[in-house]
């Protein structure tokens, strides 16, 4: 019986090792946000572009948008822009970003130079509203209602092809419903 | 053709690995003399080849052979020389290259310094190091080779190491992380020979000690410095982080930190074998789970690697062997003792068992937090970040009660304590503490329950450490020559516990007391940041060796007068395009001055960081101080002495413990 015990750290170590197995490979950031279906914590951060304006959660009010969180340390971010210059272009979505744990001077330098698909940009040098929606990393969309309640959680880029499969009908219906 | 030869050493490297591995265990299993005598030769080989191909990389970084795509992505020729040198390490190929020379070291140091352990141990041990060598060099060989060529078509010049990495901090930080991981494959190695043979005594807990010691003062030393490093390069005055990667340098620390005092006790007293062996079997597959979690990308970081499945599945598969063998055998062979009681309720025994229970919750907390991410995407139950609060809330208590519990385990005796003795003995360290404490909490601005648990839990273990230190030293020659009796390992463990005290002193205040700011300044402005004025004269452009910079310049003033000039910089990268933010900070030993350029608002404006960091040195200081604690500790007289001892002896007789170590009852 004592023995058993002694196999102990050995099935510990075994149910660890499989789920780090299943770990591999997979994109870390392919997960489920707690948020979905509550809505978009509280907040009160400055605008990127106007920085004695405050913005706070009432901007996600009146209308179906897509929250987008980016950087300019994050090279994911830069395949993603040319993707939601045409989104905001040529499919007229709301795009509101959320400037993430960047700095003001490099981020409008690269809104200049890359061109600005943004509604709204929350700049969030220290990452709060980043921790409270359970950011991982950027790039990552989240799709918010018209009454500001989080419905989607995308994380890594957005291209066609997911636009096509999941975010159009997610909006469609969203604004449709509304 | 220095990186084909790099490629032959790592390769000979490999095959005489898997020489060390096999031919000594061999030898020890059938009685052949002649077969483990091959254990020292084949070791010294296997850092000559290790070492050879080390420094052909070094050799491509400094002389720029961008045809080697290792150097040509993490070096550039603009980059100065110390750098180019670091660089060597600043990459996945690179760092595994280091980590492997480490091995190399550590296995040719068992090779020269156990000399006098029994041949049979020593080349069990050294066989189970060179298998762990062979996973290794099998690794870098196939998956991560670092001398891969860019033929025809070398770059002409580099990308450039990554900025953060250009840095003191980085040069030393990860070898010295390096050095304590891979040590504690020797206390994993000594655990797994004891099992293969049996022995698991007194003797084998003796031989393991310093082995373990000297692993975990590097690690200490290793993850102070990550943590300085973060403060000062990252920009942002923070210190710890919970970051996936920080976490996993702190998990074979915390478990490392319980190994040692377990192996304290297994040694002086015998007992608690099968528990130390398990300890030192998880502390030595904790360090390869950090190594995993870091490079192979399934939890992100900070740290940001580049990941690549194979080499993550490569790595999985070494640790899956290493530990599914190694628990295998720890549960086929491990001792069952019947309980029987050889300590009372409250000996020293029971104080360190607490030790080991509160230090092991640490370990599961840090990794069940660190893991949980993983686990409940495995099952398939959506998502929960676990970030700074988590850990805050839940580290805390366990740091205070084991410092708690300190304070009063050091006054505690082998078998059995008095209890209304020990009580009397804590009686003036308490109320000492307890008047000390609220004094510093109440200088501070103001009492809160978590900064005066905080505070007291140091200085209770501090006023405890140096109480006893004060009755040990009485002697009737006087106080100079008590304190010279004592011994270097009860020296060591007098340092190691003063650190941990300064470490939680500096953690506390620090967190509670620390005052940040930011602000909009322009040239001329004032900003007060708690009795501190920091006064912005200007802001220039600078030139330094591959980067641009805006180079500010403070006077910080402190009741009108000058205490320090600060320059802090926003660098610009030439090569990467990529911007630093370089904090100034005047540092001190009870408060560090940090001001840092955030980005420009309109043409003259800029946002800038302005922080009052009290006591925040005291965090690395403490560490210091544990890890001189680990140095001076295995530097006690008691190795030297019983190896003349034994040599003597040995002739005669298997070497028995004389005792002359359980003088003091010293735990280091």
């Amino acid at each position: 019986m004592k023995r058993f015990l002694l196999f102990l750290p050995l099935l510990v170590a075994v149910a660890v090792g499989v789920v780090l197995f299943a770990g591999i490979g997979k994109d870390p950031t392919r997960l489920e946000s707690a948020l979905v279906g509550k809505p978009v914590p509280e907040f009160s951060l400055r605008d990127l572009r106007n920085p004695d304006d405050l913005l706070d959660q009432s901007l996600f009010r009146g209308q179906a948008t897509l929250l987008n969180v980016w950087g300019t340390w994050c090279p994911a971010c830069r395949d993603e822009h040319d993707d939601l210059m045409w989104l905001a272009e040529e499919k007229g979505v709301a795009i509101i970003g959320l400037n993430y744990k960047d700095n003001r001077e490099d981020a409008l330098v690269w809104l200049d130079r890359l061109g600005d698909p943004y509604r709204d940009i929350i700049y969030d040098p220290k990452g709060t509203l980043g921790f409270d929606l359970g950011v991982y990393g950027a790039p990552e969309t989240f799709v918010i209602d018209a009454g500001g309640v989080v419905r989607y959680r995308h994380v890594g880029v957005i291209n066609e092809a997911v636009w096509e499969q999941t975010l159009q009908p997610l909006l469609n219906e969203l604004q449709g419903g509304g | 053709m220095y990186p084909e030869l790099g490629q032959l050493a790592l390769i000979l490297a490999l095959l005489l690995a898997v020489l060390l591995s096999v031919v000594p265990l061999a030898g020890s299993l059938t009685g052949r003399d002649n077969l483990q005598a091959f254990a020292r030769p084949l070791a010294s080989g296997i850092f000559v080849f290790i070492g050879l191909a080390f420094a052909i990389l070094i050799h491509a970084f400094v002389t720029d052979d961008f045809s080697v795509a290792y150097v040509a992505n993490n070096s550039n020729s603009m980059l100065p020389w110390y750098y180019k040198f670091s660089a060597v390490w600043g990459g996945h190929e690179g760092s595994l290259l280091l980590w492997i020379l480490m091995l190399a070291g550590w296995i040719l140091a068992v090779a020269i310094f156990s000399r006098r352990l029994p041949a049979v141990m020593i080349s069990q041990v050294l066989s189970v190091l060179g298998m762990i060598c062979v996973g290794f060099l099998l690794f870098i060989v196939i998956t991560s080779n670092p001398f891969d060529r860019l033929l025809p078509n070398a770059p002409a010049d580099g990308a450039d190491l990554n900025p953060l990495l250009q840095d003191f901090g980085l040069i030393v930080h990860p070898p010295m992380l390096y050095m304590g991981y891979v040590g504690f494959a020797v206390a994993f190695a000594f655990a797994i020979a004891a099992l293969i043979n049996g022995r698991l005594d007194a003797a084998w807990a003796r031989w393991s000690r310093p082995w373990t010691t000297v692993a975990w003062a590097f690690l200490s030393l290793g993850i102070a410095l990550g943590s300085w490093w973060a403060y000062y390069e990252l920009g942002w005055g923070g210190w710890w982080f919970w970051d996936p990667v920080e976490n996993a340098s702190l998990l074979p620390w915390l478990s490392g930190t319980a190994l040692m005092h377990s192996l304290a006790v297994t040694e002086k007293r015998g007992v608690f074998k099968s528990w130390t062996v398990l300890l030192a079997i998880v502390t030595f597959a904790l360090s390869l789970l950090g190594t995993f979690l870091v490079r192979s990308g399934v939890l992100t970081s900070v740290h940001a690697f580049a990941s690549d499945p194979e080499r993550g599945t490569f790595l999985l598969a070494l640790l899956a062997i290493t530990v599914i063998a190694s628990l295998a055998l720890y549960a086929f062979r491990a001792p069952v003792v019947h309980v029987r009681s050889r300590y009372g309720s409250l000996s020293r025994e029971i104080f360190l068992l607490l030790n080991n229970v509160l230090l092991v919750s640490a370990t599961l907390l840090v990794a069940v937090g660190t893991l949980y991410p993983l686990v409940l995407d495995y099952l398939e139950l959506g998502k929960l970040s676990i970030g700074e609060p988590f850990f805050n809330l839940t580290f805390s208590p366990l740091a205070v009660a084991t410092g708690l519990l300190l304070g009063a385990g050091i006054f505690s005796r082998w078998k059995k304590t008095d209890g209304g003795w020990l009580a009397r003995k804590l009686l003036w360290p308490l109320a000492v503490s307890l008047v000390a404490s609220t004094a510093v909490v109440i200088g501070y601005g103001g009492f809160r329950p978590w900064a005066f648990l905080g505070v007291f839990t140091a200085i209770w273990v501090a006023v405890a450490t140096f109480w006893d230190l004060w009755d040990k030293s009485s002697s009737r020659k006087g106080r100079i020559h008590g304190l010279r009796r004592q011994s270097r390992s009860y020296y060591g463990m007098v340092l190691g516990h003063l650190g941990l005290a300064i470490t939680m002193a500096g953690a506390t205040v620090v967190s509670n007391y620390g005052i940040e700011r930011d602000v909009r300044m322009v040239p001329g402005d004032v900003a007060t940041v708690g009795d501190y004025r920091f006064v912005f004269k200007d802001i220039g452009e600078r030139r330094g060796a591959n980067f641009t910079a805006q180079y500010g310049s403070f006077d910080v003033l402190l009741d009108g007068k000058r205490v320090a000039e600060l320059h802090p910089e926003k660098r610009e990268y030439s090569v990467g395009m990529s911007v630093m933010t370089e904090a100034d900070i005047d540092a001190g030993l009870f408060r560090d001055i940090f001001v840092a350029i955030g980005e420009r608002i309109s043409d003259d404006a800029w946002a800038i960081r302005l922080q009052y960091k009290p006591l925040v040195r005291w965090l690395w200081l403490g560490s210091l101080f544990m890890a001189a604690g680990g140095f001076l500790a295995i530097a006690d007289r008691r190795y030297r002495i019983r190896e003349r001892a034994e040599q003597k002896v040995s002739a005669t007789a298997p070497a028995a413990d004389t005792g002359s170590a359980s003088s003091a009852g010293v735990v280091s």
